[in-house]
This record gives C-alpha cells, sequence and structure tokens, in this order.
C-alpha cells in the first residue's frame, strides 16, 4: 500500500517509497476536491520584500488522548520552521475562535479570516493499530474557502519529527511553488574545551538544531565535514594518529576510511554532485593543488599543477564545473574550470579577497567568504562573476553552505569567544542563529532527506 | 602535545625572565614571547615545578638545562620562529634562530624532528591549513640549506586550529603565526 510510508525506525529512508507515499491523497480526503495546488494562494518570494504570510497552526487534533502529546508537537515543529523561514507568520493560538475538533471537517473560514489568516494547516495524528502513527494534515486557502493541498503518512512513533518536517515542506512547496528544505540535516564541528586546546567531534543534528549526535569523540581533530549528496556519507579531514588526511564516514554504521593513498596531507574534501567521486586539496612542499579520487576504481586524477594555494574546490549542480579558490593570482581569489581541470576563469573581482566557495543546489549562485579591510563576510555572486552581494559581515564570518533548496545559507560567526552557526536568506534577511549544544563550526547542509 | 605547548611556553618565560643580554632576539619577537607567556598565566604556574624538577632544580632552567637534552634545545636554541601576515618569508630573526636550531641540530645527530606550520586566526580554515603547510615549508628548506639531512625531519600544518595565544588582537596573533621545531621523543 502505497500510504505506508515511513514505516522505518532509522533515518536510512527508502527514497522511492517515500516519493511515491508522499505523492498518494487518502481516499477521504480526496474526496474533498482538492484544487490544483497554489492555484490563488501563492506567496511570491522572488521579489521584493515579502511580508510574511500570516498562517494558523491549531494543534493537530489527537486520535485518542494518549495521542495528545506528540500531536501538539508535530504542530509546534511545523510552526517553528515556517517561522524561522521569515516567509510565514504563524499566528497566535491564543487569537484562534475555532477550535478544531475533527480535521476532516471544512472549517468555518470566516472565524479565520477575522484574525487574517491567509492560509490554514489541520492535521490529525492517530496511533494505528500496529502501532505505527499515522499523521495527516490539511491545507486550506482561507479566503477562497478551498484546501489547497492534504496528505497523509505512517511512520513509528519515534520518526514523528520527521513527519513534522516533511509536513512543512509541503506546506512551503504550496505555498511558494518552491521545494521546501525542512527534512534535512546538518553535519558540523561541536566543539569545546579552551580555544588552544580545542575539543573537535563531528555531530549531526536536523536542520533546526533538533537532535544532536555526534560521530567521533573527539580523540582527533576533526574539520570541514560534507555530505554525499546521494548516501548516508560524509567526507571530512581529521588529524589521527599519522598525517592529516581525507576520511570517509558512513553516518549509520560508523565505519571509517582514508580516502586515497596519497603522498602528503590531503584536505578541504567535497563530493562530486553525483556522489561517486571526492575533490580535495593535496599539500605538495609549498603547494596545494586540486586532485579528484574515484570511489569506486580508486583512480586519482591531478586537476590542477600550480605554484599556488588552490583549495576549496566545489563542483556545479550539473557536475561539468568546479568552483575553487586560488592564490595564483596573488591573493585568495574564486576561480571556474572544467571539470576535467585546464585552464581556470577568476570570477571574484570584488573588494578584498574571496574563499570557500560553494554552488548553489540550484545553479544560480556561489557563496563565499570575503575578507576585506579585517573583517569576514558572508556573500554570494554569480557563476559567471556579475552579481556579487555581501549578505552579513563582521568578524569573524566563514564558510557557508546551502541549504537544499538555495534559499538559505548556513555559516560559522566567531566573535572571538568561539563559534556558533546561524542562517541567513540569500536575501541577506532573516539571520538567525541555530541552537547548538556548544560551540560549533563548519557547517554542511544535506541534500532533502526525501 | 597540549602539555608539551604548556612546557615549552614556561621555559620561554623563565628564558626571558631569567637570562639577559639577549641581543640576538628582537625586541618585536621578545616582546611577543612575553604576550604570550601572559596570555598563558595558569598553565605556566601549573607547569613551573615540572620545569624545574627537570632542569634540576635551582636557578634559571636555561642555565640549568642538560646540553643537548630537549629543553637545552627549547630554552637555549629556541624552537620557533615567527611570520608576518599572510606570509611565507623567513625574516632576518627568524633566520637568525634558525641558523641556531641548525648548529644544534648538526651537534646532536640523534634528533629527528617534526616541523609545525601555524596560522593566526584571521584566515579561512582550508586556506590556513595550506598557508600552516608553507611556512613549515619554507622552515624545512632554510635548514636542509644549512645542511640538515631532509630524513630527519618532517612537516605538519595545523592551520588555525592550535593557537599559543589566545586573545584576539595583534599580540596574539603574532604569537600564532609560527613554525616550530618539536624534536620526536624518541629520537
Amino acid at each position: 500500500m502505497n500510504n505506508n510510508i515511513l514505516n522505518n525506525s532509522n533515518l536510512g529512508l527508502n527514497r522511492r517509497r517515500l516519493l511515491l507515499g508522499a505523492g498518494a491523497l487518502a481516499g477521504s480526503l480526496t474526496a474533498l476536491t482538492p484544487r490544483r495546488a497554489g492555484a490563488a494562494l501563492r506567496l511570491e518570494i522572488t521579489q521584493g520584500n515579502p511580508q510574511p504570510m500570516p498562517i494558523a497552526l491549531p494543534d493537530f487534533v489527537a486520535g485518542s488522548p494518549t495521542e495528545t502529546e506528540v500531536a501538539r508537537n508535530v504542530t509546534s515543529i511545523i510552526a517553528g520552521n515556517l517561522q524561522r523561514s521569515g516567509l510565514f507568520a504563524p499566528i497566535n493560538p491564543a487569537a484562534y475562535t475555532e477550535k478544531i475538533t475533527n480535521s476532516d471537517a471544512v472549517p468555518r473560514f470566516a472565524d479565520w479570516r477575522v484574525i487574517n489568516a491567509q492560509a490554514l494547516v489541520t492535521g490529525r495524528v492517530t496511533k494505528q493499530t500496529d502501532g505505527r502513527l499515522k499523521a495527516e494534515f490539511r491545507l486550506w486557502d482561507v479566503f477562497a474557502g478551498q484546501q489547497l493541498d492534504g496528505k497523509q503518512y505512517f511512520t513509528t512513533p519515534d520518526n514523528s519529527r520527521r513527519i513534522a518536517h516533511i509536513i512543512s515542506d509541503a506546506i512551503y512547496q504550496t505555498l511558494t511553488g518552491e521545494k521546501g528544505y525542512f527534512d534535512s540535516r546538518v553535519v558540523f564541528v561541536d566543539e569545546t574545551g579552551p580555544k588552544e586546546r580545542r575539543i573537535k567531534r563531528l555531530a549531526i543534528m536536523d536542520q533546526d538544531g533538533a537532535g544532536v549526535r555526534y560521530l567521533t569523540r573527539g580523540d582527533d581533530l576533526v574539520l570541514t565535514p560534507r555530505f554525499n549528496p546521494s548516501t548516508q556519507e560524509i567526507t571530512y579531514m581529521s588529524y589521527g594518529q599519522s598525517d592529516p588526511r581525507v576520511y570517509l564516514l558512513n553516518i549509520e554504521t560508523g565505519q571509517r576510511e582514508i580516502v586515497g593513498n596519497f603522498p602528503g596531507m590531503t584536505f578541504s574534501p567535497r563530493f562530486s554532485s553525483d556522489g561517486q567521486r571526492v575533490i580535495m586539496s593535496l599539500q605538495q612542499g609549498a603547494n596545494s593543488n586540486l586532485f579528484v579520487m574515484d570511489l569506486r576504481s580508486k583512480q586519482t586524477t591531478r586537476l590542477t599543477d600550480t605554484p599556488a594555494i588552490d583549495t576549496g574546490p566545489c563542483y556545479s549542480p550539473d557536475g561539468k564545473y568546479i568552483c575553487f579558490e586560488s592564490d595564483r593570482g596573488g591573493s585568495q581569489q574564486i576561480y571556474v574550470m572544467a571539470a576535467t581541470g585546464g585552464p581556470a576563469q577568476r570570477i571574484s573581482f570584488g573588494e578584498g579577497h574571496h574563499s570557500t566557495p560553494v554552488w548553489s543546489p540550484r545553479g544560480d549562485f556561489i557563496a563565499f567568504t570575503g575578507q576585506a579591510g579585517g573583517q569576514f563576510s558572508i556573500g554570494v555572486l554569480k557563476p559567471d562573476g556579475s552579481g556579487e552581494r555581501l549578505l552579513t559581515s563582521g568578524f569573524h564570518n566563514e564558510g557557508p553552505t546551502f541549504a537544499p533548496n538555495g534559499r538559505v545559507l548556513m555559516f560559522f560567526r566567531d566573535p572571538g569567544q568561539g563559534p556558533s552557526l546561524f542562517t541567513i536568506d540569500i536575501t541577506g534577511r532573516n539571520e538567525l542563529k541555530v541552537p547548538t549544544p556548544s560551540l560549533a563550526s563548519d557547517p554542511a547542509w544535506s541534500p532533502l532527506l526525501s | 602535545m597540549a602539555f608539551d605547548v604548556m612546557r615549552r611556553a614556561s621555559l620561554h618565560s623563565m628564558r626571558d625572565e631569567g637570562v639577559t643580554g639577549m641581543t640576538d632576539i628582537g625586541k618585536i619577537l621578545r616582546g611577543a614571547r612575553l604576550a604570550a607567556v601572559l596570555g598563558l598565566a595558569l598553565a605556566i604556574s601549573a607547569c613551573a615545578n615540572q620545569a624545574a624538577d627537570n632542569a634540576g632544580g635551582a636557578g634559571g632552567a636555561g642555565a640549568a638545562a642538560t646540553p643537548g637534552s630537549q629543553q637545552d634545545f627549547v630554552v637555549n636554541v629556541g624552537d620557533r620562529v615567527f611570520f608576518e601576515t599572510d606570509q611565507t618569508e623567513l625574516n632576518a630573526a627568524a633566520r637568525a634562530t634558525l641558523d641556531k636550531q641548525a648548529q644544534w641540530l648538526t651537534n646532536y645527530g640523534q634528533y629527528s624532528f617534526t616541523i609545525e606550520g601555524h596560522a593566526d586566526e584571521r584566515g579561512t580554515r582550508e586556506y590556513n591549513i595550506a598557508l600552516g603547510a608553507r611556512r613549515a615549508q619554507s622552515t624545512r628548506d632554510y635548514l636542509i640549506s644549512r645542511g640538515i639531512q631532509a630524513g630527519r625531519m618532517k612537516t605538519i600544518s595545523y592551520g588555525k586550529e592550535r593557537p599559543v595565544a589566545v586573545c584576539n588582537d595583534i599580540s596574539c596573533w603574532s604569537q600564532n603565526r609560527r613554525a616550530v621545531t618539536v624534536l620526536n621523543a624518541g629520537s
């Protein structure tokens, strides 16, 4: 049955089954004839300064009293996601006049128009006889008085957070016309201890900061983790017992291996867009050059050969190009070359240095760390070098990573007391701190999990 | 590793306070070392006894270090050189220190060693790893030019990951842009 999705207890969900399930509507919901998504109510997010859309999210109905808490949690996770996106303004539940007791019934739209809700989300969480949870939601256009979307999901009770993120993405996509980014995770470096003896551990969490799990113990210095776009795997740099090297780590099994057999330090790794290769810097004497290793054949290929520091490589989403930073022209600047290597074109000509380039999953921007006048900025420019904009500046911002939909960046900021994670829209608005248990740096955003 | 760093800092403090007439070391360099010592005041008090014990107790630790010992190298030769911002060239003070290191390493040929390259925090992480590697490399090249066998030395870069001085101003940054010659304990 297609609706039986999310029935795995672990997070390694079967992508195909999830997609099938997410598109399926239960009979009782289709009976309410959902209109083509977004036909009337659409938040325009590509231009200007959008006013957050007022949206009402009454607590999901509990199928029975035992589900009251999980129903409330799912609602609050959805509200939190939508609020943090900066595109939606959840209305204070104290203002709600209609109490939703049956999520199958058409709401009293007049009651929601009175409080100026443009969109309304209702839902229900029910425990099934087999122990699984059923979560269903409906998204309503309050002023048109019509249903825009309705879906139901089945999962094990410990997966209720993911259901909330998936519903958040469905709401986001229906109301903005663009894919969401809530059902995603962030791998980062957790930092504890004094600055001169910092303990660094790899950690992973939901994009909203919940569910932190540590992937290494802190015995070895670890840096710059990056997600594989297609599997539950990360690549990172670690100072083990011998020379510092680029490693692969399977998040689910904990299995770890060194990438390649290089004659020196390897660092600054990143996966290719298809996940089949790792590109990285190899230190050779005073120079750092770019190499790529095919993970299946183990074959390595040199991509640059300059008396310079070439590092921070990142593929374009179509896999055809590589952006990277190099000081070959005298200072750190961003270059673009073919994925096969060869001549590289400098694209950054704004003030100061440009480094840590990262290509948007949408392909439209490259984000970077800018350095000028003692300030460190997070900025974006187009792959042809035009349209450079700084989104935030100060001491010391570094290391942007794109949300799966390319509309939000996460980065770290260390004003001197230690680093924390922040997000900011590519418009430069809506800068927010991401909660972490202790100091945190080097974030890398995963693709959408479903 | 952490302890080694602390102990070296404590030995520097004794050197700067207990030895006079250090005309071969530039004023800037000396001032910078003192700044590092202040920054590590706790570490010094915790480690001073140990250093004194190792050096034989009474008197200045520098004077008491056994010739040819690791303490001798750190205290009487100087285990580190410093770099200008975003630079990897060795200045006159650095070359003078490395000349002394080369002489000592020639005299005590039993030691193998690792050159650690470091950067200050005013750079991005990946670039600073490469920058630290370049600093280690220029130090290595200089020692080779002074007759030290390449086979005795390894290099490693820590980028901005292992500062010795942890304030947020120029006095600390100048301390952290360094290449440190660390004698291998087993050699």
